[in-house]
């Protein structure tokens, strides 16, 4: 078969295509790990894939990504997850 | 199938371009979950061009083309072409289209891909408006929607994709929602299992477009199927079944929920309710529902 020279333009697939869409957030989800009871619910609806699953089946949140979406929050059945303004003064 | 079966691998990668929320990529990355990194995808002019991002990154893991808007299932065809000549039939073809690229654009080059038997799965993710270019009507876009060129709401009511793709007789059709990813997984992963030309159309309720809170699509989605707006059923070697919770409504077991109960979270239904309750415009919703399901019980139960 004739092979041809590529000449069109190719994009790459990198981790932060966009930068740090962490930047966007204006609520930050706080997890409680005493009250998760590892359904995967955050996991599986997270459109952003910021939820990782570990191998223990336990969650953890890549703040550098996460847009403050706060679907996990409202889709957790057992309040694991809050939504908390960015940056409040403790 | 439960959560805690669908596989880790992860082929959407963080740090796209969509909106907080989007059902859109919360569907990938189901749909890439199923289907697996032998796949190519195809992409026209929808909210997925965009957040794939731009020039030279890229924020999916998987081969992908974008092309012209009306020639969505025409490019798969031809990719689906030059694999086979190279012997990989292994490779799965997906085309992924908006509702704008697929009920009003996209429809010709579709049906003549499903009438060419090309063996691919050409999945819509219908947000029910051109939510790309900013909130225009669509094909897809219910009674009385405000959108940008609908101003005082539209005035038709929607048309049913999912019987006009019937009527290729395909060897599999689907419609499911982005609120039940076991659902979607299942489908996703029939459809690949099958030779032929396949359809699965996703409800994905849009943030923005729809006008609600970014942290309600999943409730949205879940909503749209428990007051009868979404149904969930397959299509498969010309028999109907419905899924979930469509089940027992077309079955009689659960009465539907009112449609108000869906409608009123959405700012695109808002001059229904303010500044005075348009009754008539939502009796006239809630009679189009019912004679939808009126239908669907005499043909498919």
């Amino acid at each position: 078969m004739k092979k041809y020279k590529i000449s069109t333009t190719i994009s790459y697939p990198v981790k932060g295509a966009m930068g740090r869409t962490g930047n966007w957030r204006v609520f930050k989800p706080i997890l409680d790990k005493e009250k998760c009871v590892k359904c995967l619910r955050c996991w599986i609806y997270c459109p952003e894939a910021t939820i990782i699953r570990n191998n223990d089946d336990t969650v953890d949140i890549d703040f550098e990504y996460c847009k403050g979406c706060g679907i996990c929050a409202n889709v957790c059945k057992v309040k694991a997850i809050i939504m908390e303004r960015e940056g409040k003064k403790k | 199938m439960a959560i805690k079966d669908l596989p880790r691998e992860e082929c959407y990668i963080p740090g796209s371009a969509a909106c907080p929320g989007c059902p859109a990529t919360m569907a990938m990355r189901t749909v890439f979950k199923a289907i697996g990194k032998n796949m190519v995808m195809i992409v026209p002019a929808c909210c997925t061009a965009v957040i794939e991002s731009l020039h030279p990154n890229t924020s999916f893991d998987i081969p992908t083309m974008n092309i012209a808007f009306e020639a969505a299932a025409a490019g798969a065809s031809g990719v689906e072409a030059g694999l086979r000549k190279q012997g990989k039939t292994d490779t799965t073809v997906v085309a992924w289209a908006g509702d704008g690229g697929t009920y009003d654009i996209g429809i010709q080059a579709l049906s003549g891909a499903l009438e060419r038997q090309t063996n691919f799965i050409y999945i819509c993710y219908n947000n029910e408006i051109y939510s790309n270019t900013g909130i225009q009507r669509s094909g897809a876009t219910p009674y009385a929607a405000w959108t940008t060129t609908t101003v005082g709401g539209k005035t038709e009511f929607r048309k049913e994709m999912g019987e006009i793709i019937m009527s290729h007789h395909i060897p599999y059709a689907a419609q499911t929602c982005v609120s039940y990813p076991e659902d979607l997984y299942n489908k996703v992963k029939k459809a690949k299992s099958i030779k032929g030309s396949k359809y699965i159309e996703i409800m994905a309720p849009c943030p923005p477009g729809w006008r609600f809170g970014m942290e309600r699509t999943v409730e949205m989605g879940t909503m749209a199927v428990e007051t009868g707006a979404w149904a969930l059923y397959e299509y498969e070697n010309e028999v109907v079944t419905f899924n979930g919770k469509s089940k027992l409504i077309l079955e009689g077991k659960i009465k539907r929920k009112p449609i108000e109960d869906w409608i009123k979270y959405q700012g695109r239904f808002r001059h229904l309710f303010i500044p005075k309750k348009d009754v008539e415009k939502i009796k006239a919703i809630e009679n189009h529902i019912d004679q939808k399901w009126e239908r669907y019980r005499k043909c498919y139960l």
